[in-house]
């Protein structure tokens, strides 16, 4: 089921990408949470599935016996998808804030940082 | 957004998912859980509580502000590196002792838990802050 | 030979202390630190010939020795730098008396001093990279000054650019010369003339190692920056711009000599380079009003003079450069302290409004006088050594055009030299000289011995040439010369020749006091248009093209940010799909069918979540996805990822609905929202490109071998049979104690962030376009 896999995560990553070219900031945080699930499948994907062999050695056992997950993405996805959140909820709160003060979720509205050149060039 | 329905079930769910989290942390190495699990359930447990009775409950449930929580967390799990070095391993080597319970029974005690109780304690504390951070209203 | 190279820098750190506490005196206690390096050099004069080479090691990593040569050439420019820096710095001291930044002064002073002594008596041709970028930026830090005045600060920044570029080029001349060569010593160098002009890194060694030379030697077209370097001190002008640190261009160009020197390119870009030089210079100075200024421009034509006499890399021409060399120091250093002293006793600089000095200014006028006999090249003074030795040079080569050009120089720098020592001080008092008087003797001291200097060796002219000049050729050839001077050699037509020099400049000398004005009213037009003008274009230019660059990466908006690194994603993502060999993997089963329906009913949900006009739906939609991904991680063998995406999904649909129900909504259809086709064929690119590439990834053979290397150790080595959390807390614990440190970062931001917005509510925001916060 792999390369099935690939083309959803496929699909994901273009929603995702769309998303985030919005001006809207709300929707550019809709797209990077997807971008995020589309990443950790991706990692997931690429260490190969297996089915009904989870990486949990049986009690009393030293190894397994037969198939089993490849533990070592799962153990980089787990992280990942707990700092996605993260990052999430930190962009979430940004937004919030920008809105509390700058009235607006666009982005072109927001250069307090980088306000538009004057229209005069500097006398050389 | 809150209900008398809404609260009566937090008063009961909220302590049983405390108890969950814990019992996945506990069991985490062995089974599925662990730190991150644990913590996600905990702080789910207090978002029930926050949008049940509010934001000041959910911050009453971890007695310490939650960016504290993580803090400690965070020192919880660099504090298990401390006993690889004492012992002149390499860093965060990992080191058990077995405590008797008699009967042949006994419960592993090592420094991995340690270092998972921090994991556990920096996801709740970070979470419960964000979404503190997201109820605050600036008025 | 370390110790000499330090003593000034330790002087420089020295300075402001002497100065807080002893003022103006201190000045005296530091012109001791070069006097007693003047005299170590003059100690081990004996020792010039053939040279000696000290070593300390330095950067031993990368073969980097602090190495030092002093041979004849380097201790000719070694007396050159002390002795001037000994009179330079006492004359600052009356100069500048009480100035504010006096101390401030003496520390870049001594710096340059120090950097420059580095520069002639490096053998490693890295070190002497260092001390050359150093005297640049001490230059730099002289020139401006006086910060305080725009004029300063321009032209501080034009001499650091235009040098500063031209070090660049020197370094990486530098290095191709040390590769082709085959070493890194200076000394080794000058021995490897045969194998080093065969390589096919000469030509370009060569071409970067002019460049930075004639930058720094204020050569055509790149000599803007020394008139403009007047803007410093005068003790500044005297000592940096016209006695050593200009002539460290020239320096190396001579040092060079024996290895580059020989080819056609050498001997042609020299030569035209240094005779356009040369006249430019001769010219301009005929047509400045600012005494400063006109020596600085026969300081360009000087510094012309001695690259066109380096070009042929005969006896007769290199002894000329040498001799030359020596006597300009000398009278030009003299000629801009009694410059300085004019400027400073009189309050002006200008010409026209200098007249009748000589009564009130007698020994500064007697300074002014001798180096100006030098100067002319009239039969008392070195000068008239040093031209006979070029008459001798140029006569050597049978180039009609030197002599021509040459010739004309001659009689316009003998001009000049009636201009800077007899105008300002002889004929009717002006109003500027009613209130001068006699400068200090600090201020006297430096002119006077200079000026006599020129006078003693221009009588006893043997003596110059056989501790100086000879052992300096010698150097510059890699042979020991015989020179012979003789003052008068009898009449032949060579002598003649001269004379006609001479009253060629009396006479422009004469048409100068009569057209001058006339003269800079025609010129003022054209001069516009030089060089200099070309640098300020230059440099509009590139601060426009920088202001469009930085518009164009930082528009400031950040949706283009965001497109543009997708942009960049898609190219990389493509292009590693179809680098090389690449197949796609194909579905070798058929999966079960709650397999499909998870997968189809999570892309649907992706779908949905794009074309969402609501937010709610939207919303929805990505916790279906989530929800799907919780799905899969499920069903293939994840229960740890299964329940950790569940949770989180959980929490972001509660985070998200505490924001969005505050935020307005999406407005899809406005303007100000649609979204472009060019943003969905990057959107439709990146995803077909990362499905691609993740295909053909899976095309490839698996290694299992760090899977099967957790799988057996988790019990043994981890006390743990969940292998994914032994990973997480005992085989890669250091990877998750960065990954919780991340997390604990983002809740403080994320509290930070809240409390700004509480306490700082009050105060306005930054003014801008936009209204106020609702």
């Amino acid at each position: 089921m792999e390369p099935v896999l690939a083309i959803l995560i496929g699909v994901l990553v273009a929603v995702a990408v769309w998303l985030m070219l919005s001006r809207n900031f709300v929707r550019l945080l809709l797209g990077f949470a997807m971008l995020g699930n589309a990443v950790n499948l991706s990692i997931f994907v690429a260490g190969r599935l297996t089915r009904a062999a989870p990486p949990l050695i049986a009690d009393g056992a030293v190894a397994f016996e037969g198939a089993y997950a490849n533990p070592l993405p799962q153990a980089l996805v787990l992280t990942a998808i707990v700092i996605g959140f993260g990052l999430l909820a930190f962009a979430l709160v940004l937004a919030w804030q920008a809105h509390v003060r700058l009235g607006t979720v666009l982005t072109d509205e927001m250069r307090i940082a980088e306000p538009l050149p004057e229209k005069k060039e500097p006398a050389s | 957004m809150s209900s008398l329905i809404l609260r009566a079930a937090t008063r009961a769910l909220a302590p049983l998912l405390i108890l969950l989290s814990l019992f996945l942390l506990w069991r985490g190495h062995n089974e599925p859980g662990g730190g991150f699990i644990g913590g996600l359930v905990a702080a789910s447990a207090a978002a029930l509580q926050g949008i049940a009775f509010g934001p000041a409950a959910a911050r009453r449930m971890l007695w310490l502000p939650p960016a504290a929580v993580a803090g400690v967390g965070l020192a919880a799990a660099l504090l298990s590196i401390v006993p690889s070095a004492l012992f002149g391993l390499p860093p965060m080597a990992a080191l058990w002792s077995k405590v008797d319970l008699g009967d042949g029974a006994y419960i592993p005690l090592g420094t991995p838990l340690l270092f998972d109780v921090g994991v556990f304690l920096v996801v709740v504390g970070s979470v419960v802050a964000l979404i503190a951070a997201l109820e605050h209203k600036p008025e | 030979m370390l110790s000499v190279v330090l003593a000034p820098f330790a002087a420089s750190l020295l300075a402001p202390f002497l100065v807080a506490r002893l003022g103006d005196r201190a000045a005296l206690v530091l012109a001791l630190v070069p006097a007693a390096l003047f005299g170590w050099a003059l100690a081990n004069l004996g020792e010039a010939y053939p040279g000696r080479v000290e070593a300390t090691p330095w950067v031993p990593g990368l073969s980097v020795p602090l190495s030092f040569n002093l041979d004849g050439l380097s201790s000719l420019f070694t007396l050159l730098i002390t002795g001037i820096g000994t009179l330079v710095v006492l004359y600052a001291g009356g100069y500048l008396k009480g100035h504010a930044r006096l101390g401030r002064f003496f520390v870049i002073l001594f710096g340059f001093m120090g950097s420059m002594l580095g520069v002639v008596l490096s053998d490693n041709v890295i070190t002497l990279f260092v001390f050359w970028e150093l005297t640049s930026l001490t230059s730099y830090l002289l020139v401006g000054f006086e910060a305080q005045k725009p004029e300063a600060r321009r032209s501080a920044l034009q001499a650091l650019l235009i040098t500063g570029t031209g070090g660049l080029c020197l370094l990486a001349g530098l290095i191709l010369l040390a590769e082709a060569g085959g070493s890194w010593e200076l000394s080794d160098l000058a021995l490897s003339r045969s194998w080093l002009q065969d390589s096919p890194l000469y030509v370009p060694a060569l071409i970067l190692i002019l460049l930075g030379c004639f930058t720094k030697s204020a050569q055509w077209p790149f000599h803007s920056w020394l008139p403009g370097a007047m803007a410093a001190p005068t003790p500044v002008s005297a000592y940096l711009h016209s006695a050593t640190m200009v002539k460290a261009g020239v320096y190396l160009l001579a040092r060079l000599e024996p290895a580059l020197a020989g080819s056609e390119i050498w001997l042609y870009s020299l030569l035209v380079i240094g005779a356009v030089t040369m006249l430019t210079g001769a010219v301009f100075a005929l047509l400045e009003t600012d005494l400063k200024l006109v020596l600085a421009w026969t300081t360009v034509s000087a510094l012309g003079t001695l690259v066109f006499l380096l070009a042929p890399s005969d006896e007769p021409s290199v002894k000329a450069a040498m001799a030359f060399l020596l006597v300009h120091a000398l009278y030009k250093g003299a000629l801009f302290m009694t410059a300085g002293n004019i400027d400073h006793e009189a309050g002006t600089r200008d010409l026209t409004r200098l007249s009748g000095l000589a009564r009130v200014m007698p020994l500064t006028f007697a300074a002014a006088a001798m180096a100006s006999l030098s100067m002319a090249g009239l039969p008392i003074g070195l000068g008239w050594v040093a031209k006979e030795l070029i008459g001798t040079a140029k006569l050597a080569d049978d180039i009609g055009f030197t002599l021509t050009s040459a010739t004309i120089a001659n009689a316009m720098v003998f001009a000049v030299a009636g201009i800077a020592a007899l105008s300002p001080y002889l004929g009717k008092r002006s109003e500027a000289a009613e209130h001068a008087h006699e400068a200090p003797w600090t201020m006297l001291a430096g002119p006077l011995v200079l000026g006599a200097l020129g006078l003693v060796f221009g009588m006893l002219p043997q003596l110059a040439a056989d501790a100086l000049i000879t052992p300096a050729a010698a150097a510059v050839l890699g042979q020991k010369p015989v020179l012979a001077i003789a003052i008068f050699k009898g009449v032949d037509w060579k002598f003649l020749l001269t004379l006609a020099t001479f009253a060629a400049g009396a006479v422009i000398y004469l048409l100068w006091r009569r057209f001058g004005a006339a003269w800079r009213d025609a010129s003022a037009p054209i001069l516009a248009r030089g060089p200099d003008r070309g640098y300020d274009r230059l440099l509009a230019g590139l601060a426009s093209f920088a202001t469009w660059l930085t518009r164009l990466m930082q528009p400031g908006v950040l949706h283009r940010y965001v497109g543009a690194s997708f942009v960049v994603v898609a190219l990389i993502v493509l292009a590693s799909a179809f680098r090389g060999r690449f197949t796609l993997a194909m579905p070798s089963d058929g999966g079960l069918v709650v397999e499909w329906a998870v997968i189809l009913l999570t892309g649907a949900a992706a779908i949905v979540t794009a074309l969402a006009t609501t937010r709610l739906l939207a919303v929805t939609a990505l916790g279906v996805v989530g929800l799907g991904v919780t799905m899969i991680f499920m069903v293939f063998s994840a229960p740890d990822l299964a329940i950790t995406q569940f949770m989180v999904e959980t929490l972001v649909v509660v985070i998200l609905a505490l924001v969005l129900i505050r935020l307005p909504g999406f407005q899809l259809g406005t303007p100000q929202q649609r979204q472009g086709p060019a943003a969905l064929l990057l959107a439709v690119a990146v995803g077909t490109g990362t499905a691609l590439l993740l295909l053909g990834v899976l095309a490839e053979p698996f290694d299992t071998r760090l899977a099967e290397w957790f799988a057996a150790e988790s019990v043994p080595g981890g006390q743990g049979r969940n292998v994914v959390n032994v990973i997480l807390v005992d085989f890669r614990a250091l990877d998750t104690l960065g990954e919780i440190t991340v997390v604990a970062a983002a809740a403080l931001g994320g509290l930070a962030a809240m409390m700004r917005v509480g306490r700082r509510r009050a105060d306005a925001p930054p003014q801008s376009n936009l209204g106020e916060p609702r």
